[in-house]
């Protein structure tokens, strides 16, 4: 019997999620099991990386990679998995575009180790120490991987076939992957999306759209919202107009407003860009005529000035992804 | 001296125009790009500016009130009061980043907005984070 294609699964700056999801395809793992030698996966079986470096180049099928590139060995990782796979995915939203892991941007790697090793009220650490990449003990030197200063996305450090979208990837469209390429079917041009449609959430979402004229911006704890109107016409900011579908409008289904983690819908290049366009068209800030170019300012400003963390609101998957990277340059 | 890279979107219908009437020399930094209005310029043509190499993105728009298609610079505007803290989150400073009115007749205010804004970022220096490399 030929041995089956390898199938691996790797986790670098990830929380765990997204090897959740693969196994949340429950019974369609064995399915994955008759098809596919599931070879390495940290999370969930025992080969090791000298087990991959045995291999043969291009050795591995299909390697899913999740988690962003926050640490030297996140990035070794993603080198040797590419070299060792004939198709690497960034999978989930942390890989393919650096998910919430990459919002620490927004601040140095000096800040982190601050506020984590020495600010931290349950830390007490009055010799300051924080982790080094090399530390000199009697014994020799002691090293740790290296703490970038940006996080970054799998594309970002290597050659990537495809991406799936998704904090994490939804099961069922995990699954529509892995059929097809079962199945052999042929996939999309390499670089391209797998696991996501061609619109966006608003169109899996069967909420009730009117025209949008937006007065007031609210929070989520601030109101309980229709079940059955758009959460956009309610003051909410549903991101679901700015990322692209395949979720099934999973969070307006339970009254939450999307947060975007499937990503920029097709076609759009900067998911945070979109939805500043999307919302400047829609807020009402009442009658304009007569009213002076200050107080114009001043109206959209009370708006927009209640929404508590722009990069965490427009940004909160995509900000390494994103067409100006986030954080100080 | 540095000289800035500013990207200049200007509505047809209003600074386009007035960039027409402009009857003085006014500095060459601003590259002009037209467009059928300032409602029409996506947030995200603001971005690949600034990562295409510009140092500044000016927007120019009717007056309130005067706008062609009744409401495009309101839109414009209410996008660039956002953009403005979202750039704050990309390390861009907001005086990178001007939204402005200009009609049809106003050439000597054109001239104006654009050497006020080849000062001010001059003042700032080039925008670090573009891709397009170190200049001399
Ligand atoms: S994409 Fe989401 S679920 Fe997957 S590793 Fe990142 S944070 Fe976790
Ligand atoms: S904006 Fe949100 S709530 Fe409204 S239709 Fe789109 S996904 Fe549904
Ligand atoms: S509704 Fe939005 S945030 Fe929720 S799962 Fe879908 S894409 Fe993700």
């Amino acid at each position: 019997m030929a041995s089956k294609p390898k199938l691996s699964m790797y986790w670098a700056s990830s929380c765990g999620g997204c090897e959740v999801s693969l196994v949340n395809i429950n019974e369609k793992i064995l399915d994955v099991a008759a098809n596919f030698d599931f070879y390495f996966c940290p999370c969930l079986l025992d080969t090791k990386k000298e087990d991959v470096e045995a291999l043969d180049d291009g050795g591995i099928a299909i390697t899913f990679f999740n988690g962003a590139i926050r640490t030297e060995e996140n990035e070794e990782m993603a080198h040797l998995l590419r070299k060792k796979s004939k198709l690497l995915i960034a999978f989930g939203s942390c890989a393919y575009e650096g998910c919430i892991p990459a919002l620490s941007n927004l601040h140095t790697k000096a800040a982190h180790f601050k506020s984590i090793y020495i600010d931290n009220p349950t830390v007490d650490n009055l010799l300051g120490i924080v982790p080094k990449h090399e530390t000199q003990v009697p014994e020799g030197k002691l090293t740790l991987p290296a703490f970038y200063e940006r996080v970054r996305t799998l594309s970002q450090v290597t050659d990537v076939d495809y991406s799936m979208p998704g904090c994490p990837p939804e099961p069922a469209r995990v699954w529509n992957v892995i059929e097809a390429v079962i199945q052999g079917k042929t996939l999309p041009p390499k670089g391209g999306i797998l696991g996501a449609g061609n619109s966006s959430v608003c169109r899996e979402c069967g909420r009730k759209k009117e025209d949008k004229h937006i007065t007031r911006l609210y929070r989520t704890y601030e109101i309980i919202p229709d079940t059955e109107a758009c959460l956009l016409d309610q003051g909410l900011i549903c991101m679901g107009i700015a990322t692209a579908d395949g979720c099934g409008a999973l969070c307006p289904k339970v009254n939450m407003p999307c947060s975007g983690c499937y990503g920029p819908p097709a076609g759009v290049f900067d998911q945070g860009a979109k939805m500043v366009a999307a919302l400047g068209a829609i807020l009402d800030i009442g009658e304009k005529k007569g009213i002076s170019e200050d107080e114009l300012i001043r109206r959209i400003d009370m708006l927009v000035d209640s929404i508590p963390d722009y990069s965490g609101t427009f940004y909160k998957y995509s900000l390494a992804g994103s067409i100006l990277g986030g954080g100080r340059a | 001296m540095f000289e800035p890279r500013i990207v200049g979107f200007l509505c047809n219908w209003c600074s386009y125009a007035g960039a027409d009437k402009a009857a003085r020399a006014y500095p060459p930094n601003v590259n002009v790009v037209r467009v059928m209005c300032s409602g029409r310029v996506d947030p995200q043509f603001i971005l690949k500016a600034y990562k295409a190499g510009a140092d500044g993105v000016l927007v120019l728009a009717c007056h309130p009130g005067d706008c062609h298609y009744k409401e495009g610079n309101y839109k414009a505007l209410a996008r660039h009061r956002i953009l403005l803290r979202v750039l704050a989150g990309h390390g861009i400073e907001s005086a990178r980043c001007r939204f402005d009115y200009v009609s049809a007749s106003e050439g000597d205010r054109f001239i104006e907005i654009i050497t006020e804004m080849t000062d001010t970022v001059r003042a700032l220096g080039p925008y670090a984070g573009n891709t397009m490399g170190k200049r001399s």
